[in-house]
């Protein structure tokens, strides 16, 4: 190889040599400060959501209740709703007010006792299962604690596959 | 195909043929290392201004809350220290590197005729890069920010005729609040990096223009390519100012202070260190002579900076022979570094209060004072060279983290006075402390994790001895603080906005002189003890 030659080959690999590593040294943080979850200082808490001894729970009740969300820098306070109902087994359920589907608003219609969505349709039974309609997963579920005949409510827990 | 394509691209979009010409310009012989500072400077601007647009992802551009998110990249988002480091040191070295471009363009003359508007535009460009550094200085809503941007401002004010339509500009007017913060994260991040961007294509418009400036022997020497010699050049002396950048982002901690306090009495506002030199200038023109140091001198400068092409006229010689220009550089550079020097010096130490460090997590604020005074007696015993808090690499000892989950205070407290016996076998040597003092130790250990390990780590001495003094001496028994304690004297939460240190020093001392009625002993403490009880009650949390 002519001298002239491999110094401009020794040239070109330092220069795209050097452009990888200062590239990747700051595309890699970049990437891992956007896609990373931040460092969760706050625990979920336990919220107060009434005496559930004065709730008649044999038929869906929608609790409502405030918690605080840490968002980003900020702690907000914000309202929440659970729909609340005791299952044949004597446990007491709170589902999330979310249809599963698309996220929408749904409520409970007493004449068929079922959960509805008016979005598009996805019909919920009493245990959270998909009756019908386009939803695939069942209502999702807060954690519940009753403590002193108080329900208290944790994280809400996404749900998974068809079983309830 | 490959080539077809290219082919097609090139003959649409002429991109291909446009970076050739770039590239393949053609360069003096006597081109080399000495030219590399402007293509580091432009890379330096790409750097700021990519970390500057990850910082924004997380940044809420309004007072109080742009330092709750400053705090929250710093404290809770992965690499939100790193970009914000590299942020921090990009803006002075650039500073740096903008100097050295301009030194090395000055000795060696290369703004001569017909080259003048290139320095021109690059001098506005060094007064961008200080604008920058002006603008940016207030972001982070500290104290340190916010200081420094009353004097700026109040500088600005001053300017005869202009200087009340400056301040109305700048939102300044009365104090320094939400308008000053917007005007000033406006100009930051919406009208400099355009008005940058448009006149560093200009500058380098110019460079190729009129081509690189050409010495004395290159009229004889054949002309060489830009790419790759020169390129490769560039790329190295990149790849230092990189590499030192990136250094000092993860080796030297930039610290917060404390929110913005504008009640602050003790605070002594000092701006950065490229802006020391003017602050000292002003030192020395007091009274009416005031303008001199605030603007006439400043103008001056810039105007004799501006006119530096048209006062140096001459043919062009060599750089071995520009005695004047060394001598310039030499006198200026002297100047310069003996106003800095001087400002530094002039610094006072700044309270102990006042030099905590808000970048890292604050837990520790938050502990009852027998909690905190445990941190001083776990590091006095040397607690942590055997026992790890929720580290991976283990140590002879027992983790520590969630002990509390594992042991009651009554097994904790008879441990260290026994260990053996507690834990057959244990070489644990046993911890020979008052009870009060095993107590405070004990509800430190209940109280530690995992999460809040690094918290304990990073409570500075003086606050750890102050609440140690604050245990020694029973405050507890008459005042509360963070909720433990009783509610005979006044609750010491927030006292740091409602009194002075001067004021806490003579209550000490005497407090029926500061209030009348008070039923407080007066207490006769060492310089030390009274520093670090003061420092740690100015620290609690309102």
């Amino acid at each position: 190889m002519p001298p002239e030659t491999s110094r401009r080959r020794f040239h070109l690999t330092v220069i795209y040599g050097l452009g990888a590593v200062i590239t990747g040294a700051l595309a890699i943080p970049a990437a891992l400060y956007l896609l990373l979850p931040p460092r969760l200082r706050q625990k979920d808490e336990w919220i107060d959501a009434g005496d559930v001894s004065k709730m008649d729970l044999k038929t869906p009740v929608e609790v409502v209740f405030r918690k605080n969300r840490l968002d980003g820098w900020k702690l907000t306070s914000e309202k929440k709703t659970a729909w609340v109902v005791q299952q044949p087994s004597n446990t007491v359920v709170a589902f999330g007010p979310q249809c599963t589907h698309l996220g929408c608003a749904y409520h409970f219609e007493d004449d068929t006792k079922q959960f509805f969505c008016p979005c598009h349709n996805s019909v919920f039974s009493l245990d959270g299962r998909v009756v019908s309609g386009p939803a695939q997963r069942p209502l999702d579920r807060y954690e519940t604690r009753v403590q002193n005949q108080r329900l208290l409510l944790g994280a809400l827990k996404e749900s998974n596959g068809t079983s309830a | 195909m490959k080539d077809r394509l290219q082919a097609w691209f090139d003959h649409r979009t002429g991109l291909e043929t446009a970076i050739r010409k770039f590239l393949y310009e053609e360069i003096p012989a006597s081109s080399g290392w000495h030219q590399v500072f402007g293509s580091v400077a432009a890379f330096l601007f790409m750097v700021q201004a990519f970390t500057g647009a990850l910082l924004a992802f997380n940044f809420a551009p309004t007072p109080g809350d742009a330092y709750n998110s400053l705090r929250y990249i710093l404290t809770e988002v992965t690499g939100g220290r790193l970009i914000r480091g590299l942020h921090h040191w990009g803006a002075s070295m650039i500073v740096v590197v903008v100097v050295l471009h301009m030194v090395q363009v000055f000795l060696y003359g290369s703004y001569k005729k017909p080259r003048e508007a290139t320095w021109m535009v690059g001098v506005v460009l060094l007064l961008l890069t200080m604008a920058y550094g002006l603008t940016g200085y207030l972001l982070p809503w500290d104290n340190r920010a916010y200081w420094g941007t009353v004097v700026a401002t109040q500088i600005a004010a001053s300017i005869p005729l202009v200087g009340p339509y400056l301040s109305r500009l700048l939102g300044s007017v009365g104090d320094i609040g939400v308008v000053t913060f917007a005007r000033f994260y406006g100009l930051h991040v919406l009208l400099l990096p355009p008005a940058t961007t448009f006149l560093i294509a200009m500058h380098i418009y110019l460079v190729r223009k009129h081509g690189v400036a050409p010495t004395v022997e290159d009229e004889t020497l054949p002309k060489k390519k830009f790419y790759p010699e020169q390129v490769f050049k560039d790329t190295v002396a990149i790849f230092v100012a990189f590499a030192i950048l990136f250094t000092l982002a993860v080796a030297v901690r930039v610290p917060l202070e404390r929110l913005a306090d504008p009640t602050d009495t003790a605070y002594i506002p000092r701006p950065e260190w490229y802006f020391l030199f003017l602050f000292q200038t002003l030192k020395l023109f007091g009274g009416s002579l005031e303008v001199v140091g605030t603007v006439l001198l400043p103008t001056l400068a810039i105007l004799a900076l501006m006119l530096v092409p048209f006062g140096d006229r001459g043919r062009v010689t060599r750089v071995t022979q520009r005695t004047f220009a060394f001598a310039v550089v030499l006198l200026v550079g002297t100047g310069w570094a003996a106003l800095t020097l001087a400002a530094v010096r002039g610094t006072p130490q700044p309270s102990a209060a006042a030099q905590i460090d808000f970048s890292q997590p604050t837990d520790w604020m938050q502990l009852s004072p027998v909690e905190l005074a445990g941190i001083g007696y776990f590091r006095r015993e040397n607690c942590q060279s055997c026992h790890t808090i929720g580290e991976s690499k283990p140590k002879v000892g027992p983790d520590l983290a969630n002990v509390g989950n594992r042991r009651t205070g009554a097994w904790i407290i008879e441990h260290f006075k026994h260990p053996e016996v507690m834990v057959p076998g244990s070489s644990m040597p046993a911890i020979h402390l008052s009870t009060a003092q095993l107590n405070s130790l004990t509800a430190l250990l209940l109280k530690v994790t995992a999460q809040n390990a690094e918290a304990m780590q990073v409570a500075p001495t003086f606050a750890v001895a102050g609440a140690m003094l604050y245990q020694e001496k029973f405050c507890g028994s008459c005042h509360q603080v963070n909720g433990v304690g009783t509610k005979v004297g006044p609750g010491l939460n927030g006292v740091g906005n409602r009194r002075t240190t001067t004021w806490l020093k003579q209550h000490f001392n005497d407090p029926r002189k500061m209030s009348p009625d008070t039923i407080m002993p007066p207490y006769a403490f060492s310089p030390t003890d009274m520093d670090n009880v003061i420092g740690y009650l100015l620290t609690l949390p309102e």
